[in-house]
C-alpha cells in the first residue's frame, strides 16, 4: 500500500518538477519594467502575492516559494535588494521538502537535481521588485511593531536553548552543514527577516500559514527573545 | 402531538444550536497524507527513521516499521508523543507538539496509520 503511494507521490512531484520548469523562464522584462509588472509577470507563476496562504496539503504540495503577500512585513529591505541580484538557496530541501526527496541506501537524500534555482535580477530590477515587496503587508495585525528589543546571548547558550533544550535543530542548519534540510537555515535569519515577524511566526506559525511544518512549539514569551538574538549572533558569525 | 409550526421551531432552534457549536471548516487531512508532509522529514519515506534531518540528530527517530518497539506502545501514548511531544512521554525534545497542525482526530488517525506501517498493536510481541 505505501509502495503503490510512493510511486503516486513520485509521479506528481516529477510531473511538478517538469511544469516548474517551464514556468522558470529567465527574467526577461525590461529594465525599466516596474517591480509591479515584474511581480506579476515573472514571479506570480511561483510565488503566492495574494493570500490566502495554502489552507490544504494540496496546495501546500504545489507551493514552489515562499507566500509574498505578507513580504512587507516579513523581509528586510538590505536582504531583499542584495539577496533578488545574488539569490541562494535558504531551504537546502526546497520549499516543500517532500517534492525533493528519494530512498537512498544510506537513508532518504535531496534530489539536488530536481531543485529549481531563482532567477537574478539587475540592481534596477532587484530596486524595483524590493520597493514593491515593501508595500505588502497582509496580516499586519500578526505583527506587534517594537516588540523586539535588541540584547545578546552567546552562541553556547543559544546553541544550548534551539538545539538541546528545544529540539529547533532538528529541522533548521545552524550553519553550514550543520543541522536538519528540511526547513529554512537560521544562521542567515537575522540578516533576512524583521525581528518583529520572527516573534510573532514562532509564536503562532500557523496564523501565517495553517499547513506550515513548522509546529508551533509553544515557546515562552521570553524564550522568542533570546532566540532572535541567538539568531543576530549566528548572523554575526557570517557564514553566508 | 406536535403541529407544523412547532415543527418548524424545533427544527429552527436545532439548526442554531449546531450553528453555535459548528467549529471552523478545516477538512481533515488523510493520515498518510499528513504523514507525508510532516512526518517524513525525520521518520523518512519508508518510516524507518532516516528521514533528511537525522544526520545531525543526537538521538536518531523511531523506525515506525519496528513491530517489537511500537508494540511496547499503547495508542494513548502515541497519540500523546504526538500531540505533546516526545517529552511528554519522556523522550527526546526532537519530536514537537503537532498539535497547533493536526486535529485530535487526524492524529487518531495517524496513530492507526503508525498501527499500519508496524503491523502491530500494543502488546502484540
Amino acid at each position: 500500500m505505501m509502495l503503490i503511494g510512493l510511486r503516486k507521490w513520485s509521479a506528481a512531484t516529477a510531473m511538478a518538477s517538469a511544469l516548474s520548469l517551464l514556468l522558470m523562464s529567465p527574467i526577461v522584462v525590461s529594465a525599466q519594467a516596474s517591480g509591479e509588472q515584474i511581480l506579476k509577470e515573472q514571479c506570480s507563476n511561483c510565488h503566492r502575492l495574494v493570500g490566502p496562504a495554502p489552507a490544504t496539503l494540496k496546495e501546500l504540495w504545489e507551493r514552489k516559494g515562499p507566500d509574498l503577500f505578507y513580504a512587507g512585513n516579513k523581509y528586510k529591505k538590505d536582504w531583499l535588494l542584495a539577496w533578488l541580484q545574488q539569490p541562494k538557496r535558504i531551504r537546502s530541501a526546497g520549499m516543500f521538502y517532500g517534492n525533493h526527496i528519494e530512498v537512498s541506501e544510506d537513508g532518504d537524500v535531496i534530489k539536488k537535481d530536481s531543485l529549481i534555482s531563482h532567477p537574478a535580477l539587475s540592481v534596477e530590477q532587484a530596486s524595483a521588485v524590493t520597493a514593491e515587496l515593501l508595500k505588502l503587508k497582509a496580516n499586519s495585525d500578526l505583527i506587534v511593531a517594537g516588540e523586539y528589543k535588541p540584547g545578546k546571548i552567546s552562541l553556547t547558550m543559544g546553541e544550548l536553548r534551539f538545539d538541546k533544550f528545544r529540539g529547533c535543530m532538528a529541522c533548521h542548519q545552524i550553519e553550514p552543514g550543520y543541522g536538519g534540510l528540511s526547513g529554512p537555515e537560521v544562521y542567515t535569519a537575522a540578516n533576512r527577516l524583521q525581528e518583529d515577524y520572527m516573534m510573532s511566526f514562532m509564536r503562532n506559525p500557523q496564523a501565517w500559514d495553517p499547513k506550515s511544518f513548522m509546529p508551533n512549539m509553544h515557546l515562552k514569551e521570553g524564550d522568542l527573545e533570546k532566540f532572535i538574538h541567538y539568531f543576530h549572533a549566528l548572523s554575526g558569525e557570517n557564514f553566508e | 402531538m406536535m403541529d407544523v409550526t412547532g415543527k418548524n421551531m424545533v427544527a429552527g432552534l436545532l439548526t442554531i444550536i449546531v450553528l453555535l457549536f459548528a467549529v471552523p471548516v478545516v477538512a481533515a487531512e488523510k493520515a498518510e497524507d499528513n504523514y507525508k508532509t510532516y512526518c517524513w522529514q525525520c521518520h523518512g519515506m519508508s518510516g524507518i527513521g532516516n528521514g533528511i534531518n537525522v544526520r545531525d540528530m543526537s538521538v536518531q527517530p523511531r523506525d515506525h516499521t519496528d513491530g517489537k518497539e511500537m508494540s511496547s506502545r499503547s495508542d494513548d501514548e502515541l497519540f500523546e508523543a504526538i500531540k505533546e511531544g516526545g517529552q511528554a512521554v519522556s523522550k527526546s525534545v526532537l519530536m514537537p507538539h503537532w498539535d497547533g497542525v493536526f486535529s485530535d482526530d487526524e492524529i487518531h488517525s495517524l496513530v492507526k496509520y503508525l498501527r499500519e506501517l508496524c503491523q502491530c498493536q500494543h502488546g502484540s510481541s
